[in-house]
């Protein structure tokens, strides 16, 4: 083995300060593979060195909460004895450098994550950001991770029902990919990683390791400068055929009594896997890596415990189950091996060739893991930008057309054209509507899925936009007519180093909880993805919220598709005319300035609880949440789904902001419904204390905004739809 | 009516279609739900019907349905469908039939290049046969397809003696019925989306008749193929 030098620290990503208390540990020097597990132990991704003490103040709890943070994904009750599991992850270094495969063992990652815990995947979602349009690299890296995430998800047979993608050159050195799983598991099968059992057998299970992947997680622990690319063979290969065995194997294994703990490889692998089951059950364990299956001959102890291979499991296994596991993995055509057994000694003994090459103290690593309270700087919020400081279009019909033709508005079609979003027939709620809606099998029952985020609101005003992030999933869930239940973040930012990037990720996550805590929907997974940045540069503060809600009957859910014409439009909540981080102001204005608008929780808390009210008592044909684009966009949206044209008309009130505030205004905590008659809406409104105005009426074929000329539906269509394609090379009318 | 599903290692729309002839065969309160058939399992009861399912057989790593067609379970499939046993497959299982020689023609990549998944507007080119009896020729119905791989082709002798014999099942049209380049989505010869054997009892289709075969999911037309099967075969 090589020696360890001070460069040799110095590339595994590992402080001078770091190694001192490597020292201190072992009380010697580390060799080579000893430290190569430090280093992946300590990174960032594993560690959560520069986040932890921040993460520590999400509110986590609720009635309905299972499982918070610390397992794999996060586990709600669903009722009828069934639980929902799920997370969020990013893979955003490796899509930026290969973004086929990426993107594809993010999904892969992912879903091993939720099928760990003992739950059938059914629902995979999608929140992606890419640099400027205009970027030479752009249409390559979406197109390739687009192409990454169908090409895993539709092999493994997980239908992918939703997600976001947005452009903003910020992301142009550093694209996010952030996948999320919903799975569902009874309640009395789940299962943790936590060992027990001196003596038990440590099981290896699914494909063969190679030397793929090795340091991806200390890669995604750092910057990139100059010659990303070349960190490539960092990158693993995904094999979704074997993930499907894999899942298939596994849930077979957990319909018997024979597993005790079971633990994905994710990122480090054997090493972070087996620490942690380990490090959990207050244990120790010893692996034989002569029996570790692997794809290439001559692998070191080094490569094998790094490697970042794909589709592998580690399970503890109740003594005396080992032929009826090994059964089950042969029936599969899956590796099984049995490659070492737990100890009291709470050490990792690592053999090979009857000599050992590693021994490390487990719970000094694991857990003693360095934590750091970084320096950080308020970051200021953006000066309010009154709606009289922002010109007025000429024409409003031609503002509405360059909103939703523009990239972050337009049509995702494109991209779910490519995700099998029906297998698994369960799909009730497609991708294009406020949340995915997926029936729970077998049941009238369905669960609610969203992912949101607004950068330009987060890097405004942090604060707010970290709140601004919860109440957007929140409303989404509620305007499909779902109970939110709770959040799983995934959290990307720049360089925690710098007191302002920290800023960011402070302000952030303030935001965060006190949306979560204002709206009872606790943090019960999530995933910190920092140092995303290129060349010094930062990419806008990214925290993704993906969200699950619970639909109680299908019977009364709702569509953003206006259904009849002659029926009432009616505005639920307050419009002041917030322009300020617009989408209008961006896109027709050419600005970027300006304080995002507030978000008053309370006034979200109470008219959500509203709107779903009526949606649970089937008063309403449509709705829809107002966000990006605001009031005319989403009139647009369910005029385009319903194949149904609408008028809008202001109502008469002298408080009105400037008409095209109130059109493209993105004021928080509102929803657009339709109903036969507006009357008993206004008046169970009034009773509630919920702002609510008529503003139009469903009917024809085109839509018609005050201070514009009528569009036809079909001109509306083609704004719409066409930009992606086109972008993308493709021939239209296909 | 017994079916059996036929599960390849990699197959993903085998519950799918498990569920729409459960559901068929209970509303016709005849037979019970279908078996389901393991890959390395040659020797299965007797069925009245066998379904090879959507999905991604042996990860399609050599070409699509290629190695499932060298499976064990599959010489019995060929075995029965050659005594008349009914046989359908559908997506991954139209493309495992085409390769066991059950069905002329090849399906290769589709024309943009690109996986489609999206409701598609089919045109039922005939309502006699087990499985179509339920649906009026010419009818137009909306179903899904989900495939990377479903560009029809076949040679040109073939494709006439095909349209000869009425082996042609289904056809991408537009919702009016019409058949246009536009409303075909993977670059099919003559619109194709499903055909027969000479004898029309193997029907192999791209599209997921067994995804829209229930009103919860939008849409209820894939449901008379299933009930239909039921009726001729109990």
């Amino acid at each position: 083995m090589s020696e360890v030098t001070p460069e040799v620290i110095a590339e595994h990503g590992l402080s001078g300060e770091e190694y001192e208390r490597i020292l201190g540990i072992l009380g010697r020097a580390p060799n080579l593979l000893e430290l190569g597990i430090f280093s992946v132990m300590w990174s960032e991704h594993c560690s959560y060195k520069s986040s932890k003490v921040w993460l520590k103040t999400l509110p986590t709890t609720a009635p309905w909460v299972i499982h918070g943070p610390g397992e794999n994904a996060g586990v709600v009750d669903i009722g009828e004895g069934l639980a929902a599991i799920f997370k969020m992850e990013s893979h955003n270094h490796p899509s930026f450098i290969e973004p086929y495969q990426g993107a594809a063992t993010g999904v892969g990652g992912i879903l091993r994550d939720v099928f760990t815990m003992g739950a059938r995947p059914v629902a995979n979602l999608n929140a992606l950001r890419f640099g400027d349009p205009s970027h030479p690299k752009t249409r390559h890296l979406l197109a390739g991770v687009v192409e990454g995430i169908g090409g895993y998800g539709n092999c493994v047979g997980v239908p992918t029902v939703g997600g976001e993608v947005n452009f903003d050159a910020g992301y142009n050195g550093n694209i996010l990919v952030n996948a999320m799983t919903v799975g569902i598991a009874r309640q009395d099968r789940i299962f943790t990683s936590q060992a027990s059992g001196i003596g038990n057998p440590v099981v290896y299970v699914g494909s063969k390791t190679g030397r793929d992947g090795i340091h991806g997680a200390t890669m995604a622990s750092a910057e990139f400068g100059e010659g990303a690319e070349e960190k490539r063979p960092t990158v693993q290969v995904g094999d979704p055929f074997t993930e499907k065995l894999l899942i298939e194997a596994c849930l077979e294994l957990m319909a018997t009594d024979a597993i005790v703990a079971i633990q994905d490889m994710g990122a480090a692998g054997l090493t972070s896997s087996s620490f942690e089951m380990a490090s959990k059950g207050g244990l120790g364990v010893e692996l034989d890596l002569d029996c570790v299956p692997c794809r290439e001959d001559g692998m070191t102890p080094y490569e094998m415990m790094l490697s970042e291979s794909q589709e592998r499991m580690v399970i503890v296994l109740k003594p005396g189950r080992e032929d009826l596991a090994q059964g089950i993995f042969e029936k599969w055509d899956l590796d099984f091996a049995i490659i070492g057994h737990l100890t009291g000694s709470g050490r990792m003994i690592l053999k090979m060739h009857g000599e050992t090459v590693g021994d490390l103290p487990i719970d000094p690593l694991a857990q003693a893991a360095p934590e750091y309270r970084r320096p950080y700087e308020d970051m200021p919020e953006a000066p309010f930008l009154a709606p009289s400081a922002v010109p007025a279009p000429a024409d409003t019909s031609a503002a509405l057309l360059q909103l939703l033709a523009c990239p972050d508005l337009c049509s995702r079609r494109w991209v779910w054209d490519q995700y099998d979003h029906m297998v698994m027939a369960d799909t009730v709620g497609r991708p294009g509507g406020d949340a995915a809606v997926v029936r729970i099998h077998g049941t009238k029952r369905a669960l609610a899925i969203t992912t949101d985020c607004t950068p330009r609101y987060c890097q405004a005003a942090p604060r707010t936009g970290g709140a601004q992030a919860v109440a957007e999933a929140w409303r989404n869930l509620t305007a499909v007519g779902a109970r939110p239940l709770a959040v799983t973040d995934n959290l990307n930012f720049g360089n925690p180093e710098r007191p302002e990037v920290m800023g960011q990720f402070v302000g952030c996550i303030q935001g965060i909880g006190e949306a979560c805590r204002a709206l009872d929907f606790p943090v019960v997974s999530g995933n910190v993805s920092l140092y995303n940045e290129t060349n010094g540069k930062a990419i806008p503060p990214t925290p993704a919220i993906g969200a699950v809600g619970l639909i109680e009957t299908l019977d009364r859910t709702a569509t953003i598709a206006l259904k009849a014409p002659g029926e009432d439009i009616v505005l639920i909540g307050a419009t002041e005319g917030h322009l300020g981080a617009s989408l209008y102001l961006r896109e027709v204005a050419g600005r970027r300035e300006g304080a995002p608008p507030p978000v008053d929780l309370a006034a979200e808390r109470r008219n959500g609880d509203f709107v779903r009210g009526l949606i649970q008592g089937g008063q309403i044909t449509a709705c829809h949440d107002l966000s990006d684009g605001g009031l005319a966009v989403a009139l647009a949206e369910m005029a385009l789904a319903g194949k149904l044209g609408a008028t809008l008309t202001p109502p008469e009130d002298p408080g009105l902001p400037p008409l095209h505030a109130w059109l493209f205004g993105e004021d928080q905590a509102r929803y657009l419904i339709a109903a036969a008659s507006a009357d008993l809406v206004l008046e169970a409104a009034r009773a509630a204390g919920v702002p609510a105005a008529k503003v139009g009426t469903t009917g024809g074929d085109a839509l018609t905004l005050p201070g514009g000329a009528p569009i036809y539906l079909n001109d509306l269509r083609s704004a719409h739809e066409n930009w992606l394609p086109v972008y993308m090379g493709e021939s239209l009318g296909n | 009516m017994k079916a059996a599903v036929i599960v390849f290692p990699g197959s993903n729309c085998d519950r799918d279609v498990q569920v729409a002839l459960a559901q068929a065969t209970a509303r016709h309160a005849s037979g019970g739900a279908p078996i389901m058939v393991w890959h390395k399992d040659a020797d299965f009861e007797k069925v009245e019907l066998i379904v090879l399912p959507g999905g991604f057989s042996y990860g399609d790593y050599l070409r699509c349905g290629a190695m499932a067609a060298q499976s064990p379970v599959m010489k019995e499939v060929v075995r029965r469908a050659n005594r008349g046993v009914p046989v359908m497959g559908i997506c991954n299982g139209f493309q495992i039939l085409t390769e066991a020689g059950l069905l002329p023609g090849a399906l290769i990549r589709n024309a943009n290049l690109k996986f489609i998944c999206r409701d598609v507007n089919l045109r039922v080119e005939t309502s006699q046969s087990l499985f179509t009896g339920r649906y009026e020729e010419g009818q137009t119905i909306r179903v899904p397809v989900a495939h990377h791989d479903g560009n029809y082709i076949a040679g040109d002798e073939e494709m006439e003696r095909m349209e000869d014999r009425g082996q042609i099942a289904f056809r991408y049209c537009a919702p009016d019925g019409t058949l246009t380049s536009d409303a075909n989505p993977n670059g099919s010869a003559r619109n194709i989306a499903g055909i027969f054997n000479e004898t029309k009892t193997v029907l192999g289709l791209m599209p997921h008749p067994e995804r829209l075969a229930d009103p919860a999911l939008g849409g209820s037309d894939g449901r008379p193929l299933f009930d239909g099967l039921v009726e001729a075969l109990s």
